[in-house]
């Protein structure tokens, strides 16, 4: 039971991992110009703010597995294959990177209109608004945010697993469900739901301690 | 100082046109307090985001200085905002940062480095008398200190005018008064121009050297602050004058409210009545004692407007009595 959960946790938090960092990577500034882009804001650009909010809607209106179908070619280009962790990490990524951005933009929109309306009166530019006010501001909603990203990685990563991904989900899907070994899916969903309960106690915790509102 | 010419401020959003502002002209001096007054919505709001661009006018110049401000580049618009500090009706302090962040953030605009930001805060937070809160985060302060912080973040660059939105309408009697006695400190010290706006004539009062009476988007009265409490020009002036005087004669009897027996009642004569002897007809038409409290009455545009206070001693049945007698003599009767 042992050799077959331990590799597919590692495989599962290798994935959740990197996908993570890379979600972030694309969503994060997406989020950020979302907010800076609406009408009103501090780098008003109303074009651009309706082509964002269509691609993203598109996106996110895809079913995860098959936007992962979708971007296989992708993998291939970017990791050489398609099978396995590191080749999923590139759907991973660029699939949950839309819901990110989403994310981020309602943290940033909870900053007070006051507070961003006060940085202008000092003479901040847009960008010193985003990094010394928006985002620092935001904080502890953010990392709120970003507890539900991974959790919603793991998420995406249990699906990944039916399609040749590894994991905890491919372990429970092949044993559990295709070989009738109860107990190997049983453990492998205990294990992804101390994860996740991990997660967002950790993530509870962190926002409220920075939080000086 | 600050020079306004013929300013606007339509606001379009494609179905509904608001003129916020109409051809506004006013001169604001070198080193004076100058207050702009109006109820809300009159547009005041409006007028001071207009001196910084906060808002953009629609028409209209803004000089100070004798520089053309409507025409600045974003770039030197920056560099203007710097040196025009700002305190806002709610604060506005970042909630993240302590004291001493919130204070060093026009200071590492500018560029300074961490030695000469240090002592700088050091230094305004003396002088607002905080320095005890310099690693205190906004949500451990009151209502005065934070104003107070924010003060001292809007004076961190040595600007040459302060403008003030609204900066004690959410703070008690008493720490608006400390509040504006700092804004004058300031202005004798710094040399400061101060412009300010309220809905209440006390801040004028206290502060202001000059005043202008703004009303739907147009500046209907501009006085110096002495004059406007002896001879008002306006009807709105006047009424800003009575709220002022029957909110002072109400705090000095309001605390002592349970000393009386009788029932204290606050009669207002706004339709222009004070000329006729109501009170001494209900005297003698029902039987109840009438104790002359405080009372002002003023003349304007030929009617005699103004309050009276009493307290009304007697049978609780005939007080009842007399004060519906009151209001069948379109006096407004309000039992404090």
């Amino acid at each position: 039971m042992a050799d077959l959960i331990v590799p597919a946790l590692i495989e599962t938090l290798h994935m959740v991992f990197l996908s993570t960092i890379f979600s972030l990577i694309l969503g994060f500034p997406l989020g950020i110009l979302l907010v800076i882009t609406e009408k009103g804001s501090i780098w008003e650009k109303k074009q651009l703010n309706r082509i964002l909010n269509g691609v993203i809607n598109i996106l996110r209106s895809f079913p995860f597995i098959i936007l992962m179908i979708l971007l296989f070619p992708l993998s291939r280009i970017i990791v050489g294959k398609t099978i396995g962790t590191t080749a999923t990490v590139v759907p991973l990524s660029i699939a949950a990177a839309p819901f990110v951005a989403r994310i981020i933009e309602s943290s940033l929109k909870e900053v007070d209109r006051g507070i961003i309306e006060s940085s202008l009166a000092m003479g901040a530019s847009a960008g010193e608004i985003v990094f010394k006010v928006l985002i620092p501001e935001s904080m502890p909603s953010l990392i709120l945010g970003i507890t539900t990203t991974i959790i919603n990685i793991i998420g995406y990563t249990a699906m990944a697993g039916a399609i040749g991904g590894g994991g905890l989900g491919d372990v429970a899907i092949r044993y559990g469900l295709y070989r009738f070994q109860t107990d190997v899916m049983v453990v492998a969903v205990i294990v992804i739901i101390v994860i996740v309960q991990g997660i967002q106690y950790i993530g509870n915790k962190l926002s409220s301690k920075i939080n000086k509102k | 100082m600050i020079k306004i010419e013929n300013l606007s401020k339509i606001y379009d959003d494609g179905t509904n046109t608001i003129k916020a502002l109409k051809n506004i002209n006013l001169e604001i001096k070198k080193g004076e307090i100058f207050g702009i007054i109006g109820l809300s919505g009159a547009g005041k709001s409006t007028l001071i985001r207009c001196i910084n661009r906060l808002e953009e006018p629609t028409e209209g110049k803004i000089f100070i200085d004798g520089n053309d401000v409507t025409s600045l580049k974003k770039k030197d618009l920056r560099k203007l905002r710097k040196n025009i500090g700002m305190i806002f009706q709610h604060f506005n302090l970042f909630s993240q940062k302590t004291v001493y962040k919130n204070i060093a953030f026009p200071l590492e605009l500018e560029g300074f480095n961490k030695n000469e930001i240090e002592e700088r805060i050091k230094v305004l937070l003396d002088y607002v008398g905080l320095e005890d809160k310099i690693d205190a985060y906004p949500s451990q302060l009151s209502g005065g200190q934070k104003q107070r912080v924010a003060i001292a973040r809007a004076l961190a660059n040595n600007p040459k005018i302060l403008l003030s939105d609204e900066g004690t309408s959410a703070l008690d009697p008493k720490t608006t008064k400390s509040i504006l006695d700092l804004l004058r400190r300031i202005r004798y010290e710094f040399g400061l121009t101060i412009v300010l706006i309220t809905h209440q004539m006390e801040v004028i009062k206290e502060v202001c050297d000059r005043v202008a009476i703004i009303e739907d988007g147009s500046i209907i009265e501009i006085n110096t602050v002495e004059q406007l409490f002896k001879n008002p020009k306006t009807k709105t002036a006047m009424e800003f004058i009575i709220k002022l005087k029957s909110d002072i004669t109400e705090e000095v009897i309001k605390p002592n409210k349970n000393e009386f027996r009788g029932t204290i009642v606050r009669l207002g004569y706004s339709k222009g009545n004070a000329k006729e002897p109501v009170v001494s007809n209900m005297i003698k038409e029902y039987d109840v004692q009438a104790n002359i409290l405080a009372g002002d009455i003023n003349r304007i545009l030929s009617k005699n407007i103004g309050h009276l206070i009493l307290e009304l001693q007697g049978d609780d049945d005939e007080i009842s009595k007399a004060i519906r007698y009151l209001e069948s003599n379109d006096v407004d009767v309000e039992v404090m």
